[in-house]
């Protein structure tokens, strides 16, 4: 990536100037947008009350705590009071924070090392493959995203796939998503491949290996890895609503998606019920949405955007 | 322009083959049948009846073959739950109410989307700059189930002022307002949001052009320059960007659809995945494919209708 020449003021033309590279920049542009930085720090935090759910949560997700009752307000025992069988919402949401926060980030992880190996071989191989990948990309976009994570996710539930529920949406909204990311990782490729930087490597005998690994790869990286992160609030809502439908992840385990849908049936009486998870997802997601606006203008700051 | 679209839609052949193909495989990779998920336990020689009725005894490829070629003749079917209704007929059903909301959500979405884009750009950092920025980036992030289980929380359950669900047609094909009201702002919020930021960008781009310096430097009214020379010039992207997005609230409100009870195409096609409805499932994903790709189809030719400058 260049980076538009600024006007050298003095005190950057001295010998000990602090050393700037890209990333560095990177860095200091994303640590300067305060909504990002919040934004980490909501998502560490749900990251701890994730990994420590066992230890935080005041009560057991699934205990049914019949002697204090069902649909109850909150209390000192139940902060956030009990839903229709009896459980304690403050344990099930903090126990469903593992739910979303997996699905979503091994989604994107999964979806990055599936798609930056087959957007590469499109932009470096033959036409062959790179026509089979557009060919294919003009399939998937036939079928409604959504339509087809139920669909596989339905397929998926009925063929035994190792890790339950859980890894079979991750499979599902995976194999829909990487598709995207893989044309975009073709076109960077693609981008850089005509710069000069490539045309002095390959004078000075650089191997076609050597380019890709070394400088088309890292160079192309920037807006992958902003497309990548907006796959994680993507990827929290097609679980959450696949859970909310009732073809998610399986009843007793505590999803946000699943605490909406049950909480639904009581909306008159206890609307807070619905409110609370409800709230849980957008928070997440608008958490992410903002770590990725705040990657797209410290690794892309060229990108056009509205606002 | 004739044989690009004469081009477009021979290609159209070929995908749906394998939009067929893939639905088709995928629903019998599947152990069980549609009379699996019955309560009543069948007796063997009624299974056998049925499944000879709906061919299903078949070898797979025949079924495939004989299944491309009734589609192909507009025949996609009878639906195994309801049962001597045909395909076809449901799924219009559906798609009458799924395209009634997704119309209206795109109404919506433009008219919302648009005013606030336009009063964001004209009054760039203001209170009401950040404001619009601010809301649309709320709804640009809060998933369509949750506003509108927010929605309906607020003004349904707490202020009483609207129905919690229902869809009901009480004027051609459109329900009552009071029960639109909340799905419609439900589905097109994300739109609104989208073509908000697209409209603000796109309007203070072409403020900054020498035709607008001129127009007000002739002395044209305000009124009339943004009218005349702004909002004309400024309206492409917004267009260009209106295909898609209609196609998606068409075909993708399952969850809005759910979420308030209503008895649209992606309902049904969330029914029919639950019970297993081979004909219902293949039926529905062939017609939302259609869907998109006329959809995309309208898109690329309205990009050259707005911009003289590509050609095919």
């Amino acid at each position: 990536m260049v980076r538009a020449a600024t006007i050298p003021r003095p005190r950057e033309v001295e010998p000990q100037a602090e050393q700037r590279s890209l990333w560095r920049d990177a860095l200091r542009r994303f640590l300067r947008n305060r909504l990002a930085v919040v934004s980490i720090l909501v998502v560490l935090s749900l990251a701890v009350a994730a990994v420590f759910a066992g230890q935080i949560a005041p009560h057991d997700p699934s205990a049914q705590d019949c002697a204090t009752g069902a649909l109850r307000g909150s209390s000192a025992d139940h902060l956030l009071g009990t839903d229709a069988t009896c459980r304690d919402v403050l344990s099930r949401l903090i126990h469903g924070t593992r739910v979303s926060l997996s699905v979503g980030v091994l989604t994107a992880v999964a979806v990055f090392l599936v798609a930056v190996p087959i957007g590469a071989l499109a932009a470096l191989s033959t036409r062959l493959v790179d026509n089979l990948l557009m060919r294919f990309t003009d399939l998937t976009y036939a079928f409604p995203d959504l339509l087809m994570i139920i669909l596989l996710s339905r397929v998926l539930a009925d063929t035994a796939v190792p890790g339950g529920s859980v890894a079979i949406i991750i499979l599902a909204i995976s194999l829909v998503g990487w598709v995207t990311i893989a044309r975009l990782v073709r076109a960077q490729m693609l981008l850089q491949r005509e710069r000069e930087y490539v045309q002095a490597a390959e004078a000075i005998g650089a191997s076609r290996w050597r380019i890709a690994v070394t400088h088309l790869l890292p160079n192309s990286l920037g807006p992958v890895i902003v497309a990548v992160t907006f796959v994680v609030p993507q990827a929290i809502f097609a679980e959450a609503a696949l859970s909310f439908i009732g073809i998610g992840v399986t009843p007793p385990q505590a999803t946000w998606g699943g605490m909406v849908e049950a909480g639904y049936a009581a909306v008159y009486s206890v609307p807070m019920l619905v409110v609370y998870p409800a709230a849980a997802i957008a928070i997440t997601m608008m958490a992410f949405t903002f770590i990725g606006d705040g990657l797209r203008d410290a690794l892309d700051p060229r990108a056009v955007r509205g606002f | 322009m004739t044989g690009y679209v004469l081009r477009r839609l021979l290609w159209l052949a070929p995908v749906l083959f394998f939009v067929t193909l893939i639905t088709f495989v995928l629903m019998h990779l599947v152990p069980g049948g549609p009379w699996d998920t019955n309560n009543r336990p069948m007796s063997p020689q009624l299974r056998e009846q049925l499944e000879s009725k709906y061919g299903l005894d078949d070898p797979v490829w025949q079924q495939f073959l004989t299944y491309s070629w009734n589609a192909l003749q507009g025949d996609l079917g009878v639906s195994f739950q309801y049962q001597d209704r045909s395909v076809t007929e449901i799924i219009r059903e559906g798609m009458e109410v799924s395209a009634v909301l997704g119309l209206m959500a795109l109404a919506f979405a433009l008219l919302v989307g648009v005013t606030l884009g336009v009063v964001a750009a004209v009054k760039q950092n203001s209170l009401i700059d950040y404001a619009s920025v601010f809301l649309s980036t709320f709804a640009a992030s809060t998933p369509s189930f949750v506003l509108g289980i927010l929605l309906i929380v607020v003004f349904a359950v707490q202020l009483g002022w609207l129905p919690v669900f229902g869809w009901e047609k009480v004027w051609w094909l459109f329900p009552n307002w009071k029960q639109a009201i909340l799905p419609t702002v439900t589905l097109g919020a994300l739109p609104a949001a989208y073509v908000a930021r697209i409209t603000r960008a796109s309007v203070l781009e072409v403020l900054q052009q020498d035709y607008v310096r001129t127009a007000r430097a002739k002395g044209l009214h305000e009124r009339l320059v943004l009218g005349r020379h702004v909002l004309k010039n400024a309206v492409v992207p917004i267009l260009t960007v209106s295909g898609p997005i209609a196609a998606s609230l068409v075909t993708g409100s399952f969850i809005v659809e759910t979420v308030f009870a209503i008895p649209g195409l992606g309902k049904q096609f969330v029914a029919a995945v639950f019970q297993r409805d081979y004909g219902m499932i293949m039926g529905t994903t062939i017609f939302y494919a259609v869907v998109i790709a006329m959809a995309n189809l309208v898109v690329d030719m309205m990009y050259v209708a707005v911009n003289p400058r590509i050609r095919y």
